[in-house]
């Protein structure tokens, strides 16, 4: 397969490209690290702090239980956004810097 | 034609072989520990019925189920008879794809990642299907059903994993990859040493996890439907092998979506009648657990080891409280990291990015897949708490200490509710479900490993990249029945030893050894291949040391230590007995075992006589160390051309712009 070449230093120095990085950056490392927060609230939470996971909400069920709950919720919830904001505004940026360079 | 003819008779060869293999160590089984290959070996621990009661029941329930104890009233009985009909049909229709996807392999692209053809959606069914092992649906369900919260908060990892995976490293993968590890960490680096310590990881990662499962696999098909374990391990290692030979990667993908499928139904089916119980009212459910006289007694038994006195309401609202389980907070923040960071450095989920044509496909399909596994697991809980009330933990104990038969047992009794024939029927259907479960995920673990060693070390390394479509493909096949009938053996000598380890070591190298060189690869401007082979080495070798000295490990003189106090424990009931009563027939059995298990003497594989780290999970340590030494690999050895090429990397990932085709014809 012949590889057509790219000034590839030239396509990192382009505003579009930049643009890009800076908003995947923010949002990616962003949202990891918050999910990763929230996540080990679980562990840490479930060892330090027993008294507010044993607060029962509804009937029997307690803090605990809609809390590791919620986990789920939350990370499809991150999914989701994600997708959302990846399909509206990375891939947008990244096929206007596409249609720039006319590849 | 002639190639495909070679190979039925190879495979043909094996079946045979591996029966004499079985038959010869049936006669010595005190031979098989010593035949163990290599990865075996070193985690090889006597088995884990020698530790402690619940020390095992720990064990197993996180990996491998472990065998039932012989006690005749709580049997789970299957119909042989359905039950093997149903895995016939599995059979079936799975060598019905294989031979269809056969016909579409015809070069390396086809093999390793199903030309690229793979869409979203059904890319995100066949990870869910790559990644829910036997000990998921299981082993957690069985978790919840005797420690209640603790086996709900265990599940949660698993999925919170899937954000590292869709946010850093799905969609850059699919960007910048081609079929390995390798050729992530290979683009801006010195190819040849950087692929041959990533197919290192790759092969040291798939065996170990493939060894727990194959391990499982044959103890539950002894259990389920009394097939000998050697054959059990010979049969699905035979189908395994036929399905990665032939059929490569679409085969493999087309068997993990409909073990993901069959996985699904199966879950809500009982989820349903589990719920029509307790009258479709989820509070209701709830005040059903507190209330169960079984579950209130199970507790109290379970915090009285703690010295805890509880009974009645209290003690079935405790159920729903952390700490039944997970009693070493340390230990679980570091199971977390592995999970976190673990997933997303498993070269088998890796691959399946190479399999959709774009980035786009890539995170369609993550989403997906969460989707997937985030429900199974909400449904799980339903599963465990719904084995708790209708089977009671006494009974689901007695069956299987682990509670790994669970919701076996629950499909019966919820089918036979009904009528005594459904029981039997949607028993036989779960059986058929692991059964498929175990198939898909060690064909992904094979052709995992075999894609290291085919396309890194024998393409790109031997071959110096010089192998045309034909020879690659062939070279794919060969090393895939190599593999295959490697874990066929491994799976045979390794039938007597303790591999739950083996999941958590799997994890721990994935977590500290792959994942920090991928994502430094992939975000770091200064990474290059002193980096990339310092990270490997140090985040795989501390792993495996340090599970080597932790708990995981079978400590003779711990185990000794142990039984003595149950030894003085039953002895001063039994004094304090009135005179003429004896103890009961369940304590006299234990106190004979703990009598035996007293004389232990001996130290652990690596000479221990107790454990040098005391956290069964590694991670903690051997993450951030993975990381460390990576980047003072790299600072330490700064290349020029590495940094150079840097803005290829990252714009490469970032965009796609110039991506390898995986249909490069």
């Amino acid at each position: 397969m012949a590889e057509k070449k790219y000034d590839w230093a030239a396509i990192a120095k382009n505003p579009k490209f930049v643009e890009l990085h800076h908003k995947k950056t923010a949002f990616l490392f962003g949202w990891w690290i918050f999910s990763c927060v929230y996540y080990f609230l679980l562990p840490l939470g479930a060892a330090y702090t027993p008294g507010i996971f044993k607060v029962k909400i509804i009937g029997v069920i307690n803090f605990g239980y809609m809390f590791a709950l919620s986990q789920f919720f939350v990370s499809w919830g991150i999914a989701l956004y994600y997708s959302h904001v990846a399909n509206k505004d990375f891939d947008r940026l990244t096929r206007e810097l596409i249609d720039e360079l006319h590849l | 034609m002639t190639m495909k003819k070679i190979f039925i008779a190879a495979t043909l060869a094996l079946s045979i072989a591996g029966a004499a293999f079985a038959e010869e160590s049936a006669k010595a089984p005190a031979a098989a520990p010593a035949a163990a290959a290599a990865p075996a070996a070193q985690g090889a621990a006597p088995a884990a019925t020698a530790a402690a009661p619940g020390a095992a029941a720990q064990k197993s329930a996180v990996a491998a189920p472990a065998p039932a104890p012989a006690e005749k009233k709580h049997e789970l009985k299957t119909n042989r008879t359905i039950t093997i009909g149903l895995f016939a049909v599995i059979i079936a229709i799975t060598m019905g794809v294989v031979v269809w996807a056969a016909k579409q392999t015809k070069t390396a692209a086809d093999f390793y990642a199903a030309g690229g053809g793979i869409t979203g959606t059904q890319n995100g069914w066949a990870i869910a299907g790559d990644y829910m092992s036997a000990a998921s649906f299981l082993g957690i369900s069985g978790l919840i059903s005797l420690y209640g919260y603790d086996g709900f908060m265990y599940s949660v990892g698993w999925l919170v994993a899937y954000i590292t995976v869709l946010l850093i490293v799905a969609e850059p993968c699919r960007n910048a990859g081609k079929y390995t590890l390798g050729d992530i960490l290979s683009f801006r680096t010195s190819p040849k040493p950087v692929r041959a310590f990533a197919a290192i990881s790759t092969v040291a990662v798939s065996t170990f996890y493939l060894t727990a499962q194959m391990v499982g696999a044959g103890k539950l098909m002894a259990l389920l439907v009394g097939i000998p374990y050697k054959m059990s391990i010979i049969g699905v290692g035979i189908l395994m092998v036929g399905y990665v030979v032939f059929g490569g990667m679409t085969a493999t993908t087309w068997v993990q979506i409909i073990k993901a499928g069959l996985l699904m139904s199966g879950a809500i089916l009982l989820s349903i009648l589990v719920m029509a119980k307790a009258g479709f009212n989820p509070v209701g459910f709830f005040d059903i657990i507190v209330n169960n006289p079984n579950i209130q007694d199970h507790v109290s038994k379970l915090v009285l080891k703690d010295g805890v006195i509880l009974s009645g309401i209290d003690a079935g609202q405790r159920f729903l409280e952390p700490g039944l389980y997970m009693k070493n907070p340390l230990d679980q923040i570091s199971l977390g990291m592995a999970l976190v960071f673990g997933t997303a450095g498993m070269p088998h989920i890796l691959m399946r990015f190479f399999t959709v044509p774009t980035a786009q496909a890539a995170r369609k399909s993550v989403i997906i897949a969460m989707f997937i596994i985030g429900g199974f697991y909400v449904l799980t809980t339903l599963l465990g708490f719904g084995a708790a009330i209708n089977i009671t933990p006494q009974a689901i104990t007695a069956v299987d200490a682990g509670g790994n038969m669970a919701t076996l047992m629950l499909a019966q009794v919820m089918g036979a509710d009904i009528a005594p024939i459904i029981g039997d029927l949607f028993l036989a259907f779960l059986c058929a479900v692991a059964f498929a479960t175990i198939l898909a995920v060690v064909s992904g673990l094979v052709l995992a490993a075999s894609a290291a060693i085919a396309h890194d070390i024998y393409v790109n390394v031997i071959k110096d990249g010089h192998a045309d479509q034909h020879e690659q493909v062939f070279a794919a096949r060969v090393t895939s029945f190599v593999v295959g009938a490697c874990g066929i053996m491994i799976g045979i000598a390794a039938e007597k030893q303790n591999v739950a380890h083996l999941v958590a070591l799997a994890f721990a190298v994935a977590s500290s050894g792959n994942l920090p060189v991928v994502v430094l690869s992939l975000f770091w401007r200064k990474f290059n291949t002193a980096g990339v082979i310092s990270g490997l080495v140090v985040g795989t070798v501390c792993s495996i040391a340090l599970v080597l000295v932790s708990p995981n490990m079978t400590y003779p003189k711990v185990v000794a230590g142990g039984a003595k106090k149950v030894v003085a424990a039953l002895e001063k009931k039994q004094a304090a007995l009135p005179a003429g009563a004896t103890l009961t027939e369940k304590d006299t059995k234990a106190l004979a075992k703990a009598r035996v298990d007293a004389q232990q003497d001996g130290t652990s594989l690596v000479g221990l006589d107790k454990p040098l780290f005391t956290l069964k999970n590694p991670g903690i340590v051997s993450i951030p160390l993975g990381f460390l030494a990576a980047i003072i690999g790299a600072l330490a050895f700064p290349s020029r051309r590495s940094e150079e090429m840097f803005d290829e990397v990252y714009v490469r990932q970032n965009t796609g712009i110039g991506m390898a085709k995986a249909v490069d014809h």
